[in-house]
Parts: C-alpha cells; structure tokens; sequence
C-alpha cells in the first residue's frame, strides 16, 4: 500500500513527463528528495528521465511561484531591459501548485511577473506542510537521522531513540489555520479537491499578540527579531518580493543601515512586512526557511488579518478582483489614515 | 606541553574564576531551540551539543559590524573630517567548547587576513578552549576537508570528554596559563590511553590536493553547476553561517554631522556583491553566484593558500532552505 503522498508523486510524475514528452512545456518544476532527513529541494526537471526524480512529501515547504518569473525568462531568447518580448509564442513551464502556491501565482499574474499562457499548473490539493522546528522539539532537539512517513504520523529515527508523532500535531502554523488549502487555478488536478476549511479562529496567534499592551508588543517585537543574521532568506523565497534592486541593498540613498544593529534589523523587517500587505498569501515560506527560527510570518499575517477586516479581501482567490493597495473605490475605508491630531483629541 | 585533568564537576567552577579575567562565552540553548554562543552564566549548568552551535564563532574575530573608524562631517567642527580609531576592546574574550572545524576556521581566515589590524587584533584578544568530538553529525565532514574530529589547530586548549572528567591539552603558551589553578590535577594512565584511542583514529582523505590538481577552466565550465544553481534562492543562509566566508563590504553611516565608516557581512549570493559603479555586473547571473562559492572555496582558496576554504562544519547543508548540499558539489567538483 502506498501512502497519499507516494500516490501523489507518482501522479506528479506521470503528468510531467507525458508534459515534457510532448514538448507541451520545456521545463517542469517540482520538488524531489533532499540529501538529509526532511529535506525536499526544488528541482527543475528538462526531460523524461529528469521527471522520474520528481517527488512529494509533507517537506515542500518553499513556494515554488518563486522561481516562475525567473524560470519563464531563462527561456526567453536574450535580450536589454526595455526591450519588448518577441513575438510569437514562448516555451511553458509546468509547475506543481498547492493552494497557497496557486494563490501566489494568481497574484503574480495580476502584478505581470508571469504569464498565464505560460504555465501548466498541476494542482495539489495541500495536506499541510511540516514545521522542522515542531519536529525537532517532539524530540527534545536531538539529532533526527531517519523520517518515514505515514499518512497520519511519522516514525522518526535518532542516534538511540525513535518515536511516533501525531503528523498534524507538527504541522506548520500557517498550514493549520489555512482555509483555503485547494489550487484556485489549475489545468490539471491530483487527487480531489477537499473543499474550503472552516476555521473559526483563524487569526488566534495575531489576536494574542493584539491583545498585548503597546509596551508589551514592542518588546515582542524587538525580541523576536533580535537574532535576525540579515541573510534575507525571508526575502529571497517570496514570490512577492521581485524588486530588481530591493531596498534594504540600495545604497544611495541608504534607506537602511546594513549590519546587525537592532534599529535597522526592525526597519527591514517592518518595511519587507508592508510590502506584502493585500499581497501575501500566507504560504510561511519566509519562516519555514529562517536559519534563527525568526516568526516574522506574523507581521505579515497581522496585515493580513486587518485587509480581510478592512477591505473584505484576501489575495490569489479570483484574479480578476483587484489588489486592494493598486485600485480606489469610495467605499474604502479611510479612519486609519494617520491625519493630523487636534489639540484636545489626544488619547 | 603536558596534559591534566579536570573532574566535570568542577569545570563550571573553573569558567566561573575565569569570568574575572575574560569575557567567556560557550554554547547556550536559545529559546528558538538551538544552541547558540552566548555569555557564559554561573550556576546555569554548562551545555555541550554534539557538533556545532548554530552560529559560527568568526563573530568573535568579524563582527557584524566591525567600526574602522569615526569621523566628523560638520565644516564647522575643529575635528572634521579627521579620522578617530574606535576604542579598542579591553577585556580579553574566551569561547569555550569550540569544536575542531570551527577552531580551524580561525586559522583558514587568518590567511586572507593576514595584514588586516582589525582581524589580528582580535586573534590575539580572544582565547579558543576546544572541544574535541566523540560523536559526529550526519551533517560533519571535516575529515574531506583537512580537518579531523580530533584536530587541535587554531586552539589554546584542547579538552577530550570522558566519562566523569575531561582530559585538558595545552596547545599555546596562552593555553597552558588557563590551568595553573589547583583545580587541575594529573590525568590517570588510563585516561591519557582513552585518548590516544580516540586520537589514533584514521582521518578520510583531504580533497584539497586533488582540487588544486584540477583544470581551473575544466570546473569552471563544468555541466552540473546549472542543476544546482536552479534550486538556490541567492540568500546569505550558507554564507553567513559559514565560519570560513569572510567576505564584506564598507559602508559611512551619518548622522547629524558625526559618522562611522562599518565593515559588515557580505555573500558572493547576493547580486550587488560584484556590481560595478558603471551598473556592469560581472556575476550578473544566478549560475555565476553559485558557482562562485564553491569555485572560491574549493579552487581559488586552495590555489592560493593551501587548503581548502571549507571545514566540513556542515552548517550550509543543516540550513539551506533548499538543500543544497555542499558534500554533493564537493564531489561533483572531484569528478570532474
Ligand atoms: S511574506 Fe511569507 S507567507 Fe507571505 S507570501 Fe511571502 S513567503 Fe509567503
Ligand atoms: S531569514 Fe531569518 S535571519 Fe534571515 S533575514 Fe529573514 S528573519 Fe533574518
Ligand atoms: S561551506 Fe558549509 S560545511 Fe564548509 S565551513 Fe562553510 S558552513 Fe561549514
Ligand atoms: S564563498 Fe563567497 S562569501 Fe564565502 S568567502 Fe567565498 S566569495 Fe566570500
Ligand atoms: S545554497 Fe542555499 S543557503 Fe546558500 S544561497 Fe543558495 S539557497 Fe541560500
């Protein structure tokens, strides 16, 4: 008997290769198994023998929308800045896309970072994707050299021990509160779809943090990113962030300090949080890959949280609904736009 | 310089009294979950992972950022634009429990650096007592690299763990002033044999010499450097964590009239890092970043100084968020 997962890879396969066999796209990207345990490595498949690496596990945890726009334009024939693309239609990738991962490229679509026509995505209706680091605390932070996987619990392995856990019990906190784990856009499916998810406190961990005193959730936040190396893994994995220069590299002006001072950690990471605001999709990405272990997915799941809240929105569901920040509608709300605070009216 | 012992017991004791005279860190539990180098607390209870830390300790001697000097830029001030040295650090540092590969790092750095004040300075600040390794991780692989779980280079002490005591190796004459006090006492004959056992274990083969054997071009234009630079995000994951890249750039910070001129962390990942002021970048492409990390660790570095520019810590291949796994290139590299 096979697990969900293995059928899943499987099927992943067999689409890919009856894609590139066809020559219906020239690259297919997925993901096959990484080198250490619980490790799974995006990986660009080219031709059918490529495709029999591709596999699925509950490890995928980096959105592989990242890669699109860059993949799409390494088959484009070479050519300066502003020059436009040529005419005639361009080589297709193939892509696998969870819901979330969907929901980035839908997003990506209406920012004209990838091409609609340019893509075959295979849909994978997610099961949740796990947190390394709720594994890693089931088991007392001691070295894991084994993972199997079972549908509902993995059977870990360490120098002298091995225990059971409860699969969903170290799932990701962006994958347990996900309400939408389907692909919204897709031209082939595996498996069935499973339908939206209710989940009625959804934004918990945010409402926590909320609920804290000004005082109190400046310290949260200082804290929290207080160990933050500046490698900007966070950045370089998001599908959002494509700014061909960002601005915490520019250095004329220098918007933000470059080394590890606290001020300037505080201001990449107030500023990469409101990037993404009515864009992010809550994939967790950015936190999956930290090396500290940084919750910098709550800044931005707080900007999510006030766009449902505000403007009835949530990004990557219809593509032809506008991103709340590029469009103006009257209706808008408008009472937290910062305005000038009369005599008298301060609190 | 002659080997003593010290009951583990004691050891707290033993960093406790050295506190007065140095500032010590060593491996701490964060509370993300990791060990990370952190000061040494009394009465905390000494904690020592298997392997390494999750921070390497070039820190100590390469700090994010290192202040080269001050500066002045108000016209009207009498001391603009003269330049002013940043104080230098009193206290002496000490790490404890640095591992092989990490204590060797130091040593592989010293070379690139061996002109530059700021580095030495530091070198000479800060004490390294090491811990040799009884256990590896799935992720080490010093011995490819010219290193050894034994290996004592770039230490002043070398402790072995054994069962209730560890055996204290003096390595420098700074070393062996840390064990004067009576805490230390004469290891017994099967002590010192337990440790010649472990010491006496074979070592793997040092890919260093067959690499500088190896066409610079040949590997340089090699086919599977496009595989591997697909799946890599371009973040500074590897490099900053990495004890043996050491790579910066400059930068003046202003404020009103008074400045600072910062050395910080840079990674041949990022794209500004070869930027020209013309906007040319020479290593424009993703491929050419990739590569550049291992051509440089594992060609230029080798060419040029002896060894290879990688200890074998294993900290790029536990935190690339996309697995990229360097034991994977460094063999691809040697068949070539
Ligand atoms: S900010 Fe994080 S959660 Fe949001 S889209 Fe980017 S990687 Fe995903
Ligand atoms: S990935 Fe983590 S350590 Fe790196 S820049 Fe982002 S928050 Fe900081
Ligand atoms: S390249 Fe990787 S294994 Fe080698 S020293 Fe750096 S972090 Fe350690
Ligand atoms: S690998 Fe890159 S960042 Fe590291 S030392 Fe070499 S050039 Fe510098
Ligand atoms: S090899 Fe891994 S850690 Fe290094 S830049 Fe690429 S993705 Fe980041």
């Amino acid at each position: 008997m096979s697990t969900v997962n293995e059928k899943i890879a499987g099927q992943i396969q067999q689409i890919a290769t009856q894609l590139l066999e066809s020559k219906e796209v020239a690259l297919f990207l997925g993901y096959t198994q990484g080198t250490v345990p619980g490790a799974m490595q995006p990986f660009v498949a080219r031709d059918v023998e490529d495709a029999k690496r591709l596999s699925w596990s509950s490890f995928c945890v980096v959105n592989l929308a990242n890669y699109l726009p860059g993949l799409l334009r390494s088959l484009e024939p070479p050519r300066r800045p502003n020059e436009p693309p040529p005419e005639g239609p361009l080589p297709k990738v193939g892509v696998v896309a969870t819901g979330c991962w969907s929901r980035n490229m839908v997003v990506q679509i209406q920012e004209n970072q990838i091409d609609r026509e340019r893509v075959v995505i295979v849909g994978v209706p997610s099961r949740g994707m796990v947190d390394r680091r709720k594994l890693q605390e089931s088991v007392g932070q001691r070295e894991i050299t084994s993972i199997q996987e079972d549908d509902n619990s993995l059977l870990i392995r360490g120098n002298g021990f091995e225990k059971v856990i409860n699969r969903w019990d170290v799932i990701r906190d962006n994958c347990q509160t996900c309400v939408h784990p389907d692909p919204v856009i897709y031209d082939r499916l595996v498996g069935s779809l499973s339908g939206d998810r209710n989940i009625p406190d959804r934004f918990r961990q945010v409402e926590e943090i909320e609920a804290l005193s000004v005082e109190e959730r400046w310290n949260w936040f200082q804290e929290e990113i207080s160990s933050c190396i500046r490698c900007y893994a966070c950045r370089n994995v998001c599908p959002l962030c494509y700014c061909p220069t960002c601005f915490v590299d520019d250095s004329r002006p220098q918007w933000v300090g470059k080394s590890k001072e606290q001020v300037d950690t505080a201001l990449f990471h107030i500023v990469r949080a409101y990037h993404c605001a009515g864009r992010c999709t809550d994939c967790g990405s950015c936190e999956s890959v930290c090396p500290m272990g940084i919750k910098m997915r709550l800044f931005t799941r707080k900007l999510q949280k006030d766009c449902l809240e505000l403007f009835d929105f949530e990004p990557g569901l219809d593509p032809d609904i506008p991103l709340p920040l590029t469009t103006y509608s009257t209706s808008d709300p408008e009472d937290f736009i910062l305005t000038q605070i009369r005599k008298g009216d301060e609190k | 310089m002659k080997p003593l012992a010290i009951e583990k017991t004691l050891v707290e004791d033993w960093l406790g009294d050295l506190c007065d005279d140095f500032d010590v860190f060593s491996p701490s539990m964060t509370k993300k979950g990791f060990y990370d180098w952190a000061p040494f607390q009394s009465g905390t209870g000494l904690q020592v992972p298997t392997g390494v830390p999750k921070s390497s300790i070039k820190t100590f001697f390469f700090p994010q950022p290192e202040v080269l000097f001050h500066f002045k830029a108000s016209v009207s001030d009498p001391d603009a634009y003269r330049l002013k040295e940043p104080d230098c650090q009193e206290r002496k540092a000490l790490l404890f429990g640095v591992r092989p590969c990490d204590a060797r790092s130091v040593v592989l750095n010293s070379m690139p650096y061996e002109p530059d004040p700021y580095f030495q300075a530091r070198r000479k600040n800060t004490l390294i007592v090491g811990l040799l390794c009884k256990e590896s991780c799935s992720t080490c692989f010093c011995k490819w690299t010219g290193g050894s779980p034994t290996g004592r280079e770039g230490m002043d002490l070398a402790l072995m763990e054994l069962e209730d005591s560890y055996l204290v190796e003096p390595v420098s004459e700074r070393g062996q002033a840390l064990i004067s006090s009576t805490i230390f006492r004469k290891p017994k004959e099967q002590e010192i044999s337990l440790v010649q056992e472990l010491y006496a274990r074979k070592n793997g083969e040092d890919a260093a010499s067959t690499l500088r054997g190896k066409e610079l071009m040949a590997l340089y234009e090699a086919p599977f450097w496009n595989q591997v630079s697909q799946s890599c995000i371009n973040c500074g994951t590897c490099t900053f964590l990495c004890p043996t890249c050491y790579c910066f750039d400059i930068q003046d910070e202003t404020l009103r009239g008074k400045g600072r001129r910062i050395r910080y962390w840079d990674s041949c990942m990022f794209p500004l890092f070869t930027q020209h002021a013309s906007g040319h970048n020479p290593r424009g492409d993703k491929i050419k970043r990739v590569r550049n990390r291992f051509m440089h660790k594992f060609k230029y570095f080798p060419d040029r100084f002896g060894p290879v520019s990688c200890v074998g810590c294993g900290r790029c291949v536990r935190d690339c968020p996309v697995n990229i796994d360097i034991r994977q290139v460094l063999s691809n590299m040697l068949g070539v």
